[in-house]
């Protein structure tokens, strides 16, 4: 049986701060939890499936969120696959809901890295010592920025790809953010400005790199017969896809991710195909990974994301792919170095008509959110979720 | 811009873990230890006791230290900068590892490396990196 159409986003927040030293995690948490009830018009007591990844505080999966927020569930999963656990929860949830696991599913997402002061991408981070790669990697220095870098060198090299088609994908964004108070980096910037900002790590500037900020997001997810109850304009989930990618024993290929497997099942599933998506959210910890995804979710031939994403064929209103119009993890936020969540949300909103006027996207009725969590560079999850207007 | 070396942080089990000492043992003595699975017979990286390609058992041999890069990034924001990269071995696998003793402008994809090894920081073991050959 497909599950094609077995839930509905019912409701949808994202959490204004971006920057909340005054604010605990799991506060950030239950306020995301909040924001989304109201926005769906149900109460906390509805709630009977929770579902969280590694941000949750608390040693043990879900339950220090659920004693917190006190709440009586049915179901909870906390699968961590870092920014794309969201994604995947939604279709965990769309599963847990068809199977009668639960009917009302609240996800939620919060941290304050930069409150923390994290050199997120810049800083290597040991990890648990019996992790098995830890001692094969960790001696080298790997950072976020390094293993996209790593990635986006190995594109450039195969498929010419440049900076500065990179760059149009800050740039894209950069238009975008200008529209959002929320966002951290309103100003529009030009591809001069992206390729000439400081080299982080070859090849990506500064400007390649997505924002560093506190905050969060959650969603509720309900059965169809509940969602048509609710006053809110009706989001169907009709396709999801799951799907990690790792080193392979050392037969690595760094051109591609994971998109290439977990979009297939949620395209299967949804009947549709790329082309007839009005708007994408696609994960974008860094220009590079926004235009291999592209490349891999099948908006373009593989090594021609370059052309693809240029002269502006993302931006709303001016391009055929209006891409993470709030601004995307490259300007508006990235909160607990995991923007899956948001990528979904301004999915919602574009499908509901509510994005900012000026970058809403007309007649948006399909919609793609994908996440990627993990390390282009070593390993990754990638999760798919595509979304209907009904 | 001219090479200065960084310090080599570790963090692992060289000396308790069965599975990986031998690899730890080789690089003391200026050897690059890989695995090769007696069934399928090819050759991984990281070391693992089964072959993570057949889960077949595996036997050490020695690798001729002969590779090329697959790709590299050079964090300039570190201090000193160090440039993080993956070589294809000669035996077929790609190791995660850094550059050394070199300029990194003339860093080149493709280009052939060969072994050298590094002590790490705090008395940890020596790592295998890789300077052009
Ligand atoms: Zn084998």
């Amino acid at each position: 049986m497909s599950l094609k159409g077995a839930a509905y986003i019912a409701g949808a927040w994202e959490h204004p701060t971006r920057k909340a030293p005054d604010k605990s995690i799991a506060l950030l948490h239950a306020e995301c939890a909040k924001g989304a009830l109201e926005d769906a018009g149900l109460t906390k007591d509805d709630i009977d499936g929770y579902f969280c990844a590694g941000d949750a505080p608390g040693g043990l999966g879900p339950l220090s969120m659920v004693d917190y927020m006190n709440l009586k569930c049915r179901h909870v999963d906390s699968t961590d696959v870092g920014g794309s656990s969201y994604q995947v929860a939604v279709g965990h949830a769309m599963e847990a809901i068809a199977a009668g696991r639960c009917n009302i599913a609240l996800i939620t997402l919060s941290g304050r890295p930069r409150s923390e002061g994290q050199a997120t991408g810049t800083a290597p981070r040991p990890g648990n010592p019996a992790a098995p790669e830890m001692q094969f990697e960790y001696p080298y220095g790997p950072a976020t920025a390094n293993l996209y870098g790593m990635c986006a060198a190995r594109h450039m090299y195969e498929y010419g790809t440049t900076s500065e088609q990179l760059a149009w994908i800050k740039v894209a964004a950069s238009h975008h953010a200008q529209y959002n108070p929320n966002a951290m980096l309103r100003d529009v910037v030009t591809v001069e400005d992206v390729v000439n900002s400081p080299m982080v790590s070859t090849p990506l500037h500064r400007l390649d790199c997505c924002v560093i900020s506190d905050g969060g997001g959650a969603l509720i997810l309900t059965k169809p017969e509940i969602a048509k109850s609710l006053k809110r304009p009706l989001v169907k989930v009709i396709g999801v896809g799951e799907s990690p990618k790792h080193q392979a024993g050392g037969e690595i290929d760094l051109t591609y991710t994971a998109a290439r497997w977990s979009g297939p099942p949620a395209w299967e599933m949804a009947g549709i195909k790329p082309s007839d998506i009005k708007y994408a959210s696609i994960y974008d910890s860094f220009t590079i990974t926004v235009l291999m995804q592209l490349e891999d979710l099948g908006f373009c031939e593989k090594g021609q994301g370059g052309k693809f994403v240029a002269d502006g064929n993302l931006i709303s209103g001016v391009g055929k792919l209006p891409f993470n119009t709030d601004g995307g993890g490259l300007c508006s936020n990235h909160p607990a170095n995991r923007g899956g969540i948001t990528k979904i949300i301004e999915a919602v909103r574009q499908l509901r008509g509510e994005a900012h006027p000026s970058v809403q996207v007309p007649n948006c009725d399909l919609a793609i959110a994908h996440g990627t969590g993990g390390a282009l560079g070593t390993r990754h999850c990638g999760s798919t979720v595509i979304l209907e207007r009904e | 811009m001219a090479y200065t070396a960084r310090k080599i942080p570790f963090v692992g089990t060289p000396d308790t873990n069965p599975e990986t000492k031998p690899f730890f043992q080789g690089a003391d003595a200026g050897k690059l230890m890989v695995r090769r699975c007696t069934s399928c017979k090819k050759v991984h990286h990281y070391p693992r006791e089964l072959c993570p390609f057949c889960f077949g058992s595996c036997e050490w041999q020695e690798a001729s230290g002969k590779a090329k890069v697959y790709t590299f990034s050079v964090m300039e924001r570190a201090n000193p900068p160090y440039a993080i990269g993956y070589v294809t071995l000669e035996e077929g696998p790609n190791v995660l590892t850094n550059f050394v003793d070199c300029d990194f402008k003339a860093l080149k994809i493709g280009q052939d490396v060969k072994v050298t090894f590094v002590k790490t920081e705090d008395g940890g073991p020596s790592m295998p990196f890789f300077t052009p050959a």
